[in-house]
């Protein structure tokens, strides 16, 4: 009796809102023929409203002169100069850093044995010599330097914090809140704000990239904390252990595959955030990437971004053999293959310290330029036979769906865009959707960059529905099928590693500077995470109602779109969630080639002075599209029935 | 449901651990419930629907005797797990109070608490709560290390438990390339190797298959003999605990329910729920002749074989069958009655209890 009431409560209510919802799309498109072009706050490149100039007038208030400020600076300054001098920069008064290519290949292939196994050893060798082929090597170290700094910081802080969060449960509950809210921001908009506070520069670069790569460490480290078996703690207990005591020989010993697992995402986080940090101007490979982009030079941007995942591939299965490494102590055999390859590494690191070609990369063999003029043939080859087509489906795309989409958000008055959003996120997510979005509009019109923020709201919206689209097929295949599950998920994995700046550059090759190239970067980007999501829901739907399902005949479309995909509705509303935050991000950093809007007024800001208050703005603007995005599509998870 | 319960007196000054109006209420301000009486009576379901609370051990007193193997047994949630935690206070007690040795432990603070646990009491684990990342050495002489003794001296008392228990051979390994079975020697092992007064197990073999439990208990049984410790047995398995227990300690939803040695329960069980309980026992193994003898009729010749009131029923079985006469039953040179062939069949072959009671003074 109550699963028929309720299937029918259902039946009732879904196309109710779906007709709502198309109701007001309707109504707004016939208001906008009536009232394009009135209200629509658009401001010009170099115009600014007050609150920039104020933003601008006041950038020194709170990071030159606090002092707070200033000694976290100065501190996390000394340790990134440190590391910079022992892997990259001329220290010392020699025309050469402390430890030279060899000597760091030699100590990076150690600690991958010592930690991992030979496997990743020879792979973290072949990585690092490939970087100094490309003509990368001073580039990489930087790049190294910052993310060894921004992790060992991270570390410092996430593991106790990630303890204390394991051991109390308020700890707990008050860190999965701040941390579920860190990672619905943007990593690009971190940047903004803490250069206000940290001036621009390595220290800035190092502890935004703190913030966005500590938190995997501290859930990880919780988590595993918690889930250490309840009678091995009591029987730790039992036997009269110290609070001390049970931390270290027991709940830290038993987390350590899982803390590994935590530590492998940060640094994996620190490097991909390192490169984006670019921007406020850190040194490394990012910045190669980054006047690649600004000059269309595909070649060389290809050529450092290769260098990029390259390094990200060692780090992360150095890491990962490290977390496999089971804890047996090391056989005596191993302990005297250890001490011999540490003499060797200490003879690799005294001829980088005394012979230059040990110091410094030999620069002659050019792999680097070779692979930049092959990057920049291939790209003038696609263009030259592929330009009509894919420009073709770019133009068409543009015209057909992102200008309408562009134009209905931009050219309405932003009351009656404020008053259709608001609506729509009452109907998918009553107030809970309502209130935030209500509020989030409202400040975006304070920021003064409401125009812009339409833009970037446009393509958002338009590689998001992309992005659900191929990531629902992908994930209902690799949900249903194991095959191609396990011939996926290595690549989804790679492809969530890779940092953001990479993705742009083939498309950059194949779409040229525009709205579109950001659009398309911002779907493969976020297609990985959200293919996750589906399959993993999909794979969470109990075997005994597909079996149920079977059992009466169904067919597999059947079987998907009656039973699997219903049964997964959280799944997928997450999906959309996560697809949506991800594909901002992109959308966001896609300003550098061409997208314009919210990116470019952010990147404008931290290049041009005058323009640092409304880069801020900007930056303020993404994080409200992002907090609004993500509280209605919350909301309408909440609303959607729980199947358990 | 109201057992007649027969306490022992708990100022005895004997017991070696002497638990009293023992309460744990888990829940909202869960100390109230102890304290007032109209909440104290309440059934779990009436408690629950009442406080949100759930009492878990509910005012319970008991002695243990040096020496002694006291089983505490019940159905899973009736409070034995938590009841032997509180007895060390690694679950905190909502009220009453835990004497060892004459000493209050409630009132213990955390140093003299870890004192006690780091030599006086140890504990066994159903799921054995070994640490995966330490070979069996180093497993078998945590307790040791924690407490501060050097590193020969807890290697070769590690290595005297490890041969005690018959692990000797596997001390290089780590418990995940050990058994089930084995797995839980080095829980036993463990828990020796500080020497302890008190041994405490927590359904220690539950986890284990049948044919390995059974000569882990035979262990166990071997152990008390050999090294003499106090021991309380929890758990759920009934022959478990007739094999291993001196007396026993039947629980249901935190009370108690009978307190007795096996055959006192087996031979009067105190209610409905104790009977249905310990239905299915072989009581030709558990009774003894002093529960089922009775007075002799007036006709009977009384110069059959003679035994004592301590026999086993199944032991008694074949002479009583082969005499042709009834068995006296004496115990010091007096008469307590006779034991024809009906009363042996009665136990040996009829499955139904009918609760003979024991005719002895």
């Amino acid at each position: 009796m109550a699963s028929i009431t309720g299937s029918v409560e259902i039946r009732v209510r879904k196309p109710r809102r779906t007709v709502i919802a198309g109701v007001l799309v309707v109504g707004w498109v016939a208001a906008w023929f009536v009232l394009r072009g009135i209200d629509t706050l658009a401001i010009g490149g170099q115009e600014t409203t007050a609150l920039h100039r104020w933003l601008t007038a006041h950038r020194d208030f709170l990071g030159n002169g606090n002092a707070f400020f200033d000694a976290i600076r100065i501190a996390v300054e000394h340790l990134v100069i440190l590391l910079q001098n022992v892997l990259s920069q001329p220290a010392y008064g020699r025309p050469v850093p402390v430890v030279g290519w060899l000597g760091v290949v030699a100590i990076a292939a150690y600690l991958a044995w010592a930690f991992g196994n030979w496997k990743v050893a020879l792979l973290a060798a072949a990585g690092l010599t490939f970087v100094g082929l490309q003509g990368l090597w001073q580039e990489s170290m930087d790049t190294l330097s910052l993310t060894i700094a921004a992790v060992a910081l991270s570390l410092l802080v996430g593991i106790p914090l990630g303890i204390w969060a394991g051991l109390s449960n308020r700890a707990f509950k008050v860190a999965t809140l701040i941390l579920d809210l860190m990672q619905t921001l943007p990593t690009f908009v971190y940047l903004a704000p803490l250069t206000l506070f940290f001036a621009i520069g390595p220290a800035a670069a190092t502890i935004a990239t703190l913030i966005y790569a500590a938190p995997p460490v501290v859930r990880l480290t919780a988590h595993a904390i918690r889930s250490v078996p309840a009678e091995s703690v009591e029987a730790a207990r039992s036997l009269g252990s110290t609070g001390g005591q049970t931390l270290f020989k027991v709940l830290l010993p038993m987390s350590r595959s899982t803390v590994v697992v935590g530590i492998n995402q940060t640094i994996m986080a620190a490097l991909s955030m390192v490169t984006v940090a670019a921007l406020i101007d850190a040194p490394g490979l990012g910045q190669t990437v980054l006047k690649a982009l600004q000059t269309l030079d595909v070649g060389v941007a290809f050529n450092a971004g290769l260098a990029i995942v390259v390094i990200a591939i060692v780090l992360d299965r150095v890491t990962t053999a490290a977390g496999d490494r089971p804890w047996r102590t090391a056989s005596v055999r191993r302990r005297v293959l250890l001490g011999v390859g540490g003499v060797a590494v200490l003879v690799a690191v005294w001829f980088s310290r005394t012979y230059l070609w040990a110091a410094e990369f030999p620069t002659d063999v050019g792999v680097g330029s070779r692979i930049a003029v092959t990057a920049s043939d291939v790209t003038t080859w696609v263009q030259d036979v592929f330009g009509g087509f894919t420009y073709g489906v770019r133009d068409a795309v543009t015209e057909g769906l992102l200008n309408p989409l562009e134009g209905l958000l931009t050219e309405s008055p932003w009351w009656l865009v404020t008053v259709v959003i608001v609506a729509l996120a009452a109907v998918l997510g009553s107030w809970r959707g309502a209130v935030p979005a209500a509020v989030c509009l409202g400040l975006l019109v304070a920021t003064g960059v409401w125009h812009d923020s339409m833009v970037t709201l446009a393509s958002t919206l338009l590689a998001t529905v992309v992005v659900v689209a191929v990531g629902i097929v992908l994930g209902v295949w690799t949900g249903r099928n194991q095959r191609a599950d396990s011939w996926l998920r290595p690549v989804l994995d790679a492809g969530q590693t890779m940092p953001p700046f990479v993705y742009l550059v083939p498309f950059l090759a194949l779409f040229g500077t525009s709205r579109f190239t950001a659009i398309a970067a911002a779907v493969v980007f976020a297609v990985p995470v959200t293919t996750k999501i589906v399959a993993d829901g999909i794979r969470a739907v109990p075997v005994a109602t597909v079996e149920a399902a079977n059992s009466v005949g169904s067919s597999s479309w059947q079987v998907i779109s009656k039973v699997q995909l219903p049964v997964a509705r959280r799944a997928i509303t997450l999906a959309v969630n996560q697809g949506l935050i991800y594909v901002l991000s992109m959308v966001v950093v896609g300003g550098l080639v061409g997208a314009g809007a919210l990116g470019y007024d952010v990147a404008a800001g931290f290049a041009q002075s005058e323009l640092y208050g409304k880069g801020l703005a900007a930056g303020l603007a993404i994080v409200l599209l992002g907090v609004m995005l993500d509280r209605i599509t919350q909301a309408a998870a909440r609303r959607t029935r729980k199947f358990s | 449901m109201t057992a007649q319960l027969e306490y022992p007196d708990p100022q005895a000054s004997d017991a070696l651990l002497s638990i009293q109006d023992l309460w744990k209420v888990f829940g909202p301000k869960a100390d109230r419930v102890p304290r007032r009486p109209d909440l104290a009576r309440l059934d779990r379901k009436d408690l629950y629907q009442k406080t949100g609370c759930t009492a878990a051990v509910r005012d319970l007193s008991f002695d243990v005797a040096p020496g002694e193997v006291f089983v505490v047994m019940g159905l899973s949630g009736s409070g034995k797990s938590t009841l032997v935690r509180c007895l060390t206070r690694l679950i905190e007690p909502t009220a009453g109070s835990i004497y060892f040795e004459g000493e209050d432990l409630r009132a213990a603070d955390e140093k003299r608490l870890r004192t006690l646990r780091r030599s006086k009491f140890s504990m066994v684990f159903q799921h054995f709560g070994l640490l995966p990342h330490r070979k069996v050495i180093d497993n078998v002489s945590y307790g040791l290390e924690v407490r501060g003794e050097s590193k020969p001296d807890r290697r070769r008392r590690a290595q005297e438990v490890i041969d005690l228990v018959g692990l000797a051979g596997n001390e290089q390994l780590y418990p995940e390339q050990l058994s089930g079975g084995m797995q839980q020697r080095v829980g036993l092992a463990r828990a020796l190797a500080n020497d302890p007064d008190v041994l405490l197990f927590d359904e220690p073999f539950s986890a284990l298959d049948p044919l390995i439990r059974r000569e882990m208990q035979t262990e166990v049984a071997r152990l008390h003999r050999e090294v003499g410790k106090t021991m309380v047995f929890i758990t759920h398995d009934l022959s478990e605990a007739l094999k291993l227990g001196d007396r026993i300690l039947l629980m249901r939803d935190g009370a108690a329910v009978q307190l007795g040695t096996g055959d006192e329960l087996v031979g009067a069980p105190a209610d409905d729920y104790v009977r249905e309980f310990v239905r299915d026992v072989p009581r030709a193994d558990i009774l003894t002749l002093r529960w089922i003898v009775r007075q002799p009729r007036p006709d009977e010749q009384l110069d059959g074989p003679e035994l004592g009131p301590d026999v086993l029923v199944r032991e008694a079985t074949r002479l009583v069958l082969e005499s042709d006469r009834p068995v006296k039953v004496v115990a010091e040179g007096q008469l307590l009655g006779v034991i024809d062939d009906e009363a042996i069949l009665a136990v040996v072959a009829d499955p139904d209890p009918s609760a003979p009671r024991p005719q002895d003074g």
